[in-house]
């Protein structure tokens, strides 16, 4: 093997291993839903190439409104899909789009795009 | 924002409504709905904390109607207080809120003015205004004030309403599909405009990118000339444009997606387009880098060509799947504008917004019925093809319900609104359809598991195909390797797989909301079509429900007609539903009813009177006897009709027996089509039924259904579903929303017959609208033609991405010597999406099987 190949190499795998761990092994900490007046546990969440933030934490037994802002145009996130709570909802670029459910037990819920593309928790305490 | 204003709102006014009245001593009285109570402790918090309050004087909640009904002194205490104090301990009592945006209002004492003229409105609770939307955020008891008066206050503080701008039927939607629609459609013009600017410049890139092939070109800038460098320099100047204009929601769709640390069809575009695009850059800037000058080429036409055919994909897939949600689309459109209101005896033409409850509506010929309502006056046939499906117009009198968005046809009649706004047949229906279109099918859990590792996946093999190619592949290598990976990157196409199942759905459920059938979520959807026996309720699902006059019987000498208005005009005076049922038959025969003198009833027997001088009888073999009457001439009649599972009474005129008449339950015309539909579909139908063993049997030898459970008591429904699954069944239940419920919940999918505009009310997995058993038929069937297309469109795109990437990292090279065109590879990656969403667009045609009736 020339010096060229073991470089390629090197820098090969490097990457393969720089991708996986980028990707795969992220840890996002939660974000706490705040409590309003009104009894709701509210979070904001930013739509644009993700869920920001991606992990929600709320508490159970209380109503939990989740307001989507979407700031972007791609099709794929035109829609977010609480699968566990049966609901979803449209969410046209630039509108604040609230979603409502209530959480009775505890666990770990995900929402998303319909094409599971943008993924999001819902950690229900 | 003024949609989230609309949906946070109408979600708790759904929770809500209010009826305040006067008591003695000025207490008031109140009962407030309290949305989220879920278990009995609910209550005492409830009437602790509300209890509590200053100027509450009692208070008592009802969890089974979720009603708090509380006594509260006006003075001491606000509704508003009450509402805000349900609210902070974790209850909804919302009010309905509206948005309504008023005519030049300038300064801040106006918006004082405005807000306070709101507050002194009774059934107003919070009014406030904003100088910068020039609008007023009005929360109100729905029930307590309308929006005439609240329109009144505000005009009685001198402004004026800009335009009527409440659209419940856009909330009830959750959002209004306008916006959406002009969002995509600008969408699609950006997205085609920078793909012709992008094929623009590719087609003279690649011409000139390839001079080897063309001989002029080749003579005018040989290889390793300075011409030559020049010009590619140039197209290079070209492309940049290309790659970062037409590309640009590549690298913006990329990068959005870094930051969360995810990767997407844009990633690998990005880093396809980039890799392309770099490499011909340092060919150019710097050919001495290559040992060989041959391998100074450059790839300004990957870039180029890439972008123009992905974004023409992106753009084709936008306008395909806009047609996916024609069915919603077509619903929404449906809500008629206006509405003809009788109020204070005056014809007023109203926006359909403003119409309340209890309002008194006008309907001529040919008008669009605008909410749902209860005919009080007039006659006419109405066309409800457009909810139910029925093809035939439906005949309406006095007391019929009418639907909101059908069209009367033939005569003029008012009706007595029920349900307005977000609450109509027709709102519901459109809110369960896009809640139904945006859940998930069990199928594509498999696919969002895949999806989350794919595009990694794929930018790892594109890696490791480089460092193959670099390593062990022939010269020129890094060429070969560079191609390698751009043709990896770009190949696969993430978003087919993504898009395979939701299109589907969507275009199915929608295809079941036009015909009637109201699929509630893509877990029914996927297992209708597993459906291997289906359980009918008999009463009011295979029969109407309601008995009918089915056979006159009459001894010798007299006649038929004679007979039966006799019977009948017995039977006016009583109000057993079967002698209803003979009343209204006599009624079809055009008989003239007499009058009936000394009527009695003999209960558990039958009735009794005199007519034009005769004494008729009319009741069972018990009463004859009683009465002396001969009936054995007529009993193998009786015994004949009975075994049919009719119910027949003899009826004796003047001491002498006089003939039968037989009443039963009929069934609908067409559940005998349906049924043979079924079974010819390979499913088993089973009848259930709490009526006894014999006239079960009459039924369903009548519709051809073979196995009945009979004698089951209403509670044992449900058991007896669970026995059939215990064999091994998927079942389906057929039955009403009401008296079925736990049946209908224990069966793998329940089928609600409604009829009318409860459509939303039952909590089943598929409900028809329109009363048919064929509706379960057509259901099926769409179901297995969806779960088909979804099967389809997954087998297509995994299959792509599985065959497409190896052959793109060049697994075939070795063997046969293929390397595929990055340029190729574009181009199927563009289509293969695209394809996905048109095979989910064919459902659009499905037409049912079964030959119409």
């Amino acid at each position: 093997m020339t010096p060229d190949r073991w470089i390629v190499l090197t820098i090969g795998l490097l990457l393969v291993a720089f991708i996986a761990w980028f990707f795969w092994l992220k840890h996002t900490k939660g974000v706490h839903a705040t409590t309003t007046s009104g009894g709701y546990q509210e979070a904001m969440i930013l739509v644009k190439g993700g869920y920001t933030p991606d992990t929600i934490i709320v508490s159970r037994g209380r109503p939990v409104r989740l307001s989507f802002r979407r700031e972007e145009t791609a099709s794929c996130s035109a829609k977010v899909v609480f699968e566990h709570f049966g609901k979803s909802a449209d969410l046209p670029t630039g509108e604040l789009v609230a979603v409502e459910f209530m959480p009775e037990e505890p666990g770990e819920y995900g929402f998303a795009c319909p094409m599971g593309m943008f993924r999001g928790r819902l950690i229900v305490e | 924002m003024n949609k989230t204003v609309s949906t946070i709102n109408d979600a708790a006014a759904s929770e809500l409504s209010v009826r305040a009245k006067p008591t003695a001593d000025g207490e008031q009285h109140i009962d407030l709905t309290v949305g989220g109570m879920i278990g009995a402790h609910c209550p005492q918090v409830l009437e602790k904390a509300i209890g509590a309050m200053a100027g509450v004087n009692g208070v008592h909640v009802n969890l089974a109607n979720k009603r708090a009904a509380i006594d509260y002194d006006p003075g001491r205490v606000k509704v508003a207080a009450l509402v805000n104090a349900i609210r902070r301990i974790g209850y909804s009592a919302g009010t309905a809120s509206i948005r309504i945006p008023i005519k030049s209002m300038h300064c801040s004492s106006c918006v004082t003015r405005v807000e306070l003229a709101l507050l002194l409105t009774p059934g107003v609770l919070s009014a406030s205004a904003n100088l910068a939307i020039n609008a007023v955020d009005v929360g109100y008891v729905p029930d307590a004030v309308n929006l005439q008066t609240i329109r009144a206050a505000i005009e009685s503080a001198g402004y004026k309403i800009a335009q009527p701008e409440p659209a419940d039927i856009r909330a009830a939607v959750e959002d209004g599909m306008d916006p959406e629609l002009v969002g995509s459609d600008r969408e699609y013009r950006t997205l085609m405009r920078k793909f012709w600017f992008a094929s623009a410049v590719a087609i003279p890139v690649m011409a000139l990118s390839y001079p080897n092939l063309i001989p002029a070109l080749r003579d005018w800038m040989p290889m390793g000339s300075d011409t030559r460098r020049i010009v590619w320099a140039l197209l290079g100047l070209f492309s940049l444009p290309v790659m970062l204009w037409s590309g640009s929601q590549f690298f913006t769709g990329m990068w959005d997606a870094l930051k969360h640390r995810a990767a997407n069809m844009h990633t690998l575009i990005s880093f396809g387009i980039m890799a392309a695009f770099l490499y011909s850059v340092v060919a150019v800037v710097d050919p001495g880098i290559f040992p060989d000058p041959a391998l100074a080429e450059v790839f300004w036409d990957v870039t180029d060509v890439v972008v123009a055919l992905v974004v023409l994909g992106l753009a084709l897939e936008i306008k395909a799947k806009g047609r996916t949600s024609e069915a919603i689309k077509k619903l929404i459109g449906l809500q008629p504008k206006t509405a003809r209101v009788l109020r204070d005896g005056r014809e007023i033409d109203l926006p359909v917004e403003e119409v309340v409850v209890d309002d008194v509506v006008i309907v001529r010929p040919g008008d669009k019925i605008p909410v749902d309502g209860k005919v009080v006056d007039g006659s006419s046939a109405v066309d409800e093809s457009m909810i139910t499906g029925e093809s035939m117009p439906i005949e309406k009198r006095p007391g019929d319900e009418v639907i909101g968005a059908t069209l009367n046809k033939t005569g003029s009649f008012k009706f007595r609104t029920t349900k307005v706004g977000k609450d109509t047949a027709l709102a519901s229906i459109i809110r369960m359809v896009k809640d139904a279109q945006g859940s998930k099918a069990p199928i594509q859990r498999v696919v969002d598991m895949v999806a989350g590792y794919f595009v990694p996946t794929v930018l790892i093999l594109g890696v490791l195909a480089f460092v193959v190619w670099y390593l062990i592949g022939p010269e020129p290598r890094v060429v070969f390797a560079t191609i390698v990976l751009v043709t990896t990157l770009i190949i696969a196409c993430p978003c087919a797989l993504g898009l395979a199942t939701p299109t589907s759905l969507t275009v199915g459920i929608g295809k079941g909301a036009e015909n009637g059938i109201l699929i509630r979520s893509g877990d029914a959807l996927q297992t209708s079509q597993q459906l291997d026996t289906i359980i009918l309720d008999k009463t009011g699902t295979i029969t109407r429900g309601t008995p009918a006059l089915t056979n006159v019987v009459v001894s010798q000498g007299l006649g038929e007609d004679d007979v039966l208005r006799l019977a009948a005009s017995l039977e006016r005076g009583s109000e057993h539903p079967l002698g209803d049922a003979i009343v209204k038959g006599a009624e079809q025969r055009g008989l003239v009813l007499a009058d009936t003198v000394n009527f009695a009833a003999v209960p558990g027997h039958g009735v009794s009177g005199r007519i034009e001088g005769r004494e008729i009888l009319l009741g069972n073999a018990k009463l004859m006897r009683d009465r002396g009457i001969l009936i054995e001439g007529l009993a193998g009649d009786w015994e004949r009709l009975a075994s049919e599972g009719k119910t027949p009474m003899y009826v004796a005129i003047s001491g002498k027996p006089a003939g039968l008449v037989a009443v039963a339950d009929t069934v609908k015309p067409d559940s005998r089509n349906a049924i043979g539909a079924l079974q010819r579909l390979g499913i088993e139908v089973v009848m259930m039924t709490g009526d006894n063993e014999r006239t079960a049997r009459a039924i369903a030898r009548e519709v051809g259904i073979e196995r009945v459970l009979a004698e089951v008591l209403p509670d044992g429904k449900a058991r007896e579903v669970h026995k059939l699954q215990l064999e091994g069944k998927t079942v389906g239940m057929v039955g009403d929303g009401i008296n079925d419920a736990p049946a209908l919940a224990q069966a793998d999918v329940g089928f609600a017959i409604g009829t009318g505009t409860d459509v939303a009310i039952e909590a089943s997995d598929v409900t028809l609208i329109k009363g048919s058993l064929i509706g379960v038929v057509t259901a099926i069937e769409i179901s297995r033609a969806t779960m088909r297309n979804v099967r389809q469109n997954l087998i297509g795109a995994f299959g792509y991405n599985t065959l497409g990437i190896p052959v793109a990292m060049g697994l075939l090279y070795p063997f046969f010597g293929v390397l595929l065109s990055p340029l190729i590879a574009a181009a199927a990656m563009a289509f293969s999406s695209l394809t996905v969403v048109t095979n989910a667009n064919r459902l659009r045609f499905f037409k049912s099987k079964r030959i119409a009736s």
